[in-house]
């Protein structure tokens, strides 16, 4: 008890100190903090009881705010800025390697990012996205495999143009590049299954091209979507979003390398890899435009009526009909040259203290 | 032979601490034991006079006990190198074991033939290439698999792609596949100081073929699940054509059907002027058309990396 005394007073002498700083600082010692209360009984009571105010001057503060707004609205004034809220990509840990290029890829403009994208110009997949070579897949899984890694495949086959997919003996997987090499593929997939789940794919660029390990998880086949779509064979268009650093492009390329570099827009068929937080997602879409009517809204400004207060806005909007798998990929390494795991230079390893902070992410 | 007996008598009794029971038999773990048996003649603590075969790094050695030496336990076993060969192996140890008892004798050259074929298995399979197992502790992957649901929650993923493809469409990368967006129209209207009027788009959309009328068709209809219809017509136009000769085509069908008025749009538009209204007639048609640049480049930009 005494202790427990002494260490109250101990707090009040730090607010004195506390004091002695500057006013403006918020004095946050003068409650004790729940998490100093012995007493669970107690202490849960103090803790719901601070709760409970912070909900209700949160409430408050909404509602304020909602307050604000209605009235500038009606004022006819700009309503106050919201505040942009705090994410997780808003606080990313800053990398040097993230490059932003100036909307076209970097060979026609000249900027200070060139330097970075130097490289892109002659690395290993420059010739397939000049449209100099055409790509060709070799798709295969691993050597015991269930039912659900030639599905996979089997549906890959279809998103990819160009893809074929060859059942995998016994076969070594470096004898299989050879074998590759020798037929001319620009590129091949592997698909590896564990516990009759596919778990892995590993793209293999050829002829020296990089080989990326990939993490497969939440797989969810075409058959198991809901109002799937039937893809057709027209070449589909590839969205890839969010590959920011050097890594990132390079991984962006290797995806895109795999693709056709003239999509038939008149398919409207769209692959997309999102990257988000370093897990990548692969979706597979159709798509269409539609003009969607809306009705002018009165309390908008006088300026822009005028003109088209005859015309009731029309706004585009895009729908999707989700066709194909639907997987995340995560990267595991990143190897310079064809698959060889003893020998092999690894670009980049994935490390398990590589995930000690929430905010850093690597592509 | 001084206590043998009564070390088995201890040993198989009370407790030996190199024993292990299951299910099909007893065993003796200890490392000295020819056929890893737990028996009386294969103990290698109850029997004075023995000898194992044991092997280092691929190297197999003949190990011999001795009575004379039991009392000296630092040097109880001998040891022998037997070469790589398995005949040789063979002799050496009938020349050394020579006045052993033959049941012993026996035992070590079995063992001995066994682990030779162990051996050459092992360094067959060295050279294959073999699948090497990597654990990831439970953690880790609950970590991932929560990260990822979060992630995906965080990329709204449906809508990303959505604005993706309307920011193309804005950008013209489309080429004149589709009707124009219409705020980019209405937009340049404004600068022209002209009417936007409903009806022309669609006279325009009539020209063209059944793929618009198609499209047409879907704008009415409110669900997805009526795509198959889509896919119909979608079958017809794509018979006809294919890659970048399409535009050229219609174009071609086009002529066939369009109004004069609406030729010479169409005309001008093909110079391929940007924002070179002038050549167009205004009020007739009212419909401004944005250029389009190059064929080659608007399938590059379509494959941005943002």
């Amino acid at each position: 008890m005494g202790g427990w005394v002494k260490r109250k007073s101990a707090g009040s002498d730090h607010d004195d100190d506390v004091d002695g700083k500057p006013k403006g600082k918020k004095i946050k010692k003068d409650k004790t903090l729940p998490s100093m209360i012995k007493n669970k009984e107690k202490r849960s009571e103090v803790y719901s009881k601070l709760k409970r105010e912070k909900r209700i001057e949160k409430r408050k503060q909404a509602k304020a705010r909602e307050v604000a707004i209605q009235r500038a609205l009606e004022l006819g004034e700009e309503p106050p800025q919201k505040s942009v809220p705090r994410t997780i990509e808003n606080t990313r840990e800053v990398d040097e390697t993230i490059c932003r290029p100036d909307d076209e890829e970097v060979m026609i403009v000249l900027s200070p990012d060139v330097m970075l994208f130097a490289a892109n110009n002659a690395d290993e997949f420059s010739g397939i996205l000049k449209q100099e070579i055409i790509p060709k897949i070799l798709i295969t899984t691993n050597r015991f495999n269930s039912t659900r890694g030639p599905a996979l495949c089997d549906e890959l086959v279809s998103v990819i143009p160009n893809a074929h997919f060859y059942k995998r003996g016994t076969y070594e997987l470096k004898k299989i590049v050879e074998y590759a090499k020798n037929k001319d593929f620009t590129s091949i997939i592997v698909v590896h299954t564990n516990r009759r789940e596919p778990d892995a794919m590993l793209i293999i660029g050829l002829p020296d091209g990089p080989t990326a390990h990939f993490k497969l998880s939440n797989l969810i086949l075409r058959k198991d979507i809901k109002n799937h779509g039937n893809p057709t064979s027209h070449k589909p268009e590839l969205v890839l979003n969010n590959f920011t650093t050097t890594i990132g492009h390079r991984v962006g390329r290797m995806i895109q390398s795999l693709f056709h570099q003239d999509p038939n827009f008149r398919g409207r068929r769209v692959v997309t890899f999102h990257n988000q937080r370093d897990f990548i997602f692969f979706r597979h879409h159709r798509y269409i435009f539609e003009t969607k009517e809306q009705k002018v809204n009165p309390k908008e400004k006088a300026a822009k009526d005028s003109k088209s207060k005859n015309l009731p806005q029309q706004k585009v909007i895009a729908r999707l009909q989700e066709c194909g798998p639907r997987f995340t990929l995560k990267l595991r390494t990143l190897q310079n040259g064809t698959f060889d795991t003893q020998g092999g230079e690894y670009e980049w390893v994935h490390k398990s203290d590589m995930d000690t902070s929430r905010r850093r992410f690597f592509l | 032979m001084q206590h043998d007996d009564l070390i088995w008598q201890v040993i198989r009794n009370n407790h030996c601490s190199y024993m292990c029971k299951i299910t099909t038999g007893t065993f003796c773990r200890n490392l000295y034991n020819v056929t890893g048996i737990c028996n009386r003649s294969s103990c290698p603590l109850a029997n004075s006079r023995y000898a194992t075969i044991r092997d280092h790094d691929g190297v197999f050695y003949l190990y011999m006990k001795t009575i004379e030496r039991a009392h000296k336990p630092n040097e109880l076993w001998e040891r022998v190198k037997l070469p790589r060969n398995y005949e040789k192996a063979i002799e050496i140890i009938d020349k050394h074991m020579e006045f052993w008892p033959k049941l012993l004798v026996h035992k070590i050259k079995q063992r001995l033939t066994k682990m030779t074929q162990c051996r050459i298995r092992m360094r067959k399979l060295e050279l294959k290439v073999r699948e090497k197992i990597m654990t990831v502790p439970r953690k880790e992957k609950k970590r991932e698999a929560r990260r990822e649901e979060k992630a995906e929650k965080a990329a709204v993923l449906d809508k990303s792609i959505e604005t993706e493809l309307l920011e193309r469409l804005k950008k013209g990368v489309y080429g004149d596949i589709y009707n124009y967006p219409v705020e980019a129209y209405n937009n340049i209207l404004e600068m022209e100081g002209l009417q936007p009027s409903a009806t022309e788009e669609e006279e325009e959309q009539e020209a063209e073929i059944e793929y618009v009328e198609g499209y047409d068709g879907l704008e009415e209809e409110e669900d997805m699940e009526d795509f198959d219809g889509l896919m119909n017509d979608e079958s017809f136009m794509v018979n006809d054509e294919d890659g970048m000769q399409e535009d050229n085509e219609e174009m071609d069908r086009l002529e066939q059907h369009i109004p004069k008025k609406l030729r010479a749009l169409l005309e001008s538009k093909s110079q391929k002027t940007d924002g070179d209204y002038a050549g167009k007639k205004p009020n007739r048609k009212g419909r401004v058309i944005t250029e389009v640049e190059e064929e080659g480049d608007p399938k590059q930009k379509a494959l941005l990396l943002d």
